[in-house]
């Protein structure tokens, strides 16, 4: 029998290790796995590499990954702070305690998207002419320019959405899918955060993501 | 005396240029300003990167759903016909060369059509791509609404950007506070379509770092009287 429901964040997130590299969704307040991410950042591990959009949302949500320097990598399309001021992971880059690389977000959904679909690396004319492209393998399609750009696969994915059954079966509302759709696809444990697990399987028309994709839904509250 | 329009009348210039049934993804700041300014009896789709298709004006009371937002955080709401996916779906519709037009914010443009919009070199503060280097490179169009010149008066219109390239030889023509410009890649020179009322053709030529050409029928720059945003 299968049965993806787990209860509470300390099984939701069992087993995540040390030096783990996490694939986080969310764009906006939108589909942010914010229970998920309070308990992982109470966790305290050191070395994580994470992969996310906006590092800043990280940041302001849970300052803790900063202050505690649990972070050594970050894969982001925005690795900037807010204002004027410095941000903690700013300074953290430029003390040489932390490293980034910074990603077109096409590219960077699209690198995802590869890894969950087994394509090694593919061409793209994004960033071709660009500060990115140096040192990229180049190569013209019909009289476009290309870089070579290679797939992102992740330890664990975190992402939220609306409703899942016992299967793993996804339902997502508004924008909350954005990058957690591709991002299910390309790590190896998948832990979704859900407003609500439905009693009755999902109708096969209505799941956005199949269960093959999850490993583990927990219920929990959207967080404000 | 020649008086520059603001940026609600720059996005207002840039909005009569959107065709009707037009898909058009608009970018943060001055760009985004232009969905309130189209006429009214064209059907436009607005497309946002984070996965929305036909996004609607910005959400009120009752209608706010805290998981539906746009590019730039705002809650929305969504037009008649609207749809949703997840952002590997959206950035194929940007790649794949669906979308007809971007207008997105610019630092410089330069004659050949080259935009950098995405680093300016501040000290201190790391660096921010999200979607420009996708659309620069994917929509079928770009457009590009900046001011005409810096703060400090230096020319924004240039001949090599100085400005981390966002892609090359993408923009296709300029709204600024002073002028409406076409790039003619061709000759590397902006070709000027309209002009506000009382800038000489020397002014402009001298606020502008590249080489500057006048259409036969350049014509006045004009653009209601709008509140501030």
């Amino acid at each position: 029998m299968i049965d993806k429901r787990v209860d509470g964040l300390d099984a939701a997130l069992a087993g995540i290790a040390p030096g783990a590299s996490i694939m986080i969704s969310g764009f906006g307040n939108a589909g942010i796995p914010a229970n998920l991410l309070e308990g992982l950042g109470a966790m305290g591990l050191s070395g994580l590499t994470v992969i996310l959009n906006a590092i800043r949302r990280l940041e302001e949500s849970n300052p803790v990954f900063f202050a505690e320097g649990q972070i050594d990598h970050v894969i982001t399309t925005a690795f900037r702070g807010p204002g004027q001021e410095t941000a903690a992971f700013e300074r953290q880059w430029q003390d040489g305690k932390l490293t980034f690389e910074i990603v077109p977000q096409g590219t960077f959904a699209e690198r995802i998207r590869a890894g969950g679909a087994g394509v090694p690396a593919f061409y793209t004319p994004t960033a071709a002419g660009t500060p990115l492209a140096e040192g990229r393998e180049q190569r013209d399609f019909d009289g476009q320019t290309c870089i070579l750009e290679t797939a992102l696969t992740a330890d664990v994915a975190l992402l939220r959405a609306q409703k899942a059954d016992r299967y793993g079966n996804l339902f997502f509302t508004g924008t909350q899918s954005n990058f957690g759709a591709a991002m299910a696809t390309a790590a190896r444990l998948t832990i979704v955060e859900v407003e609500e697990i439905s009693a009755q399987t999902l109708r096969p028309e209505q799941i956005h993501l199949p269960g093959i994709y999850v490993q583990r839904v927990l219920q929990a509250a959207r967080q404000d | 005396m020649a008086t520059p329009l603001t940026r609600e009348q720059m996005a207002w210039r840039a909005a009569q240029d959107l065709p009707d049934g037009a898909y058009v993804n608009l970018g943060l700041g001055m760009p985004v300003l232009a969905a309130n300014y189209a006429p009214s009896d064209r059907e436009i789709f607005y497309h946002s990167e984070n996965g929305i298709l036909g996004v609607g004006p910005v959400a009120q009371g009752a209608e706010i759903d805290p998981e539906l937002v746009d590019a730039g955080s705002q809650r929305v709401t969504l037009r008649d016909g609207a749809s949703v996916f997840d952002s590997a779906a959206s950035f194929a519709m940007i790649r794949g060369g669906h979308i007809d037009i971007t207008i997105l914010g610019g630092f410089q443009v330069a004659g050949n059509g080259d935009l950098a919009n995405w680093d300016a070199n501040v000290p201190n503060k790391g660096p921010l791509i999200g979607g420009a280097m996708d659309l620069a490179a994917g929509a079928k169009a770009v457009y590009v609404i900046m001011r005409h010149c810096t703060r400090d008066g230096g020319a924004r219109l240039v001949t090599t950007c100085s400005y981390p390239l966002t892609a090359p030889a993408c923009v296709k023509r300029v709204y600024t506070d002073l002028a409406v410009m076409d790039v003619n890649a061709k000759s590397s020179s902006f070709v000027a379509r309209e002009v506000i009322p009382g800038l000489s053709r020397e002014e402009l030529t001298a606020a502008t770092g590249a080489p500057l050409i006048f259409a036969p029928d350049c014509g006045d720059l004009l653009a209601p009287e709008l509140p501030a945003d």
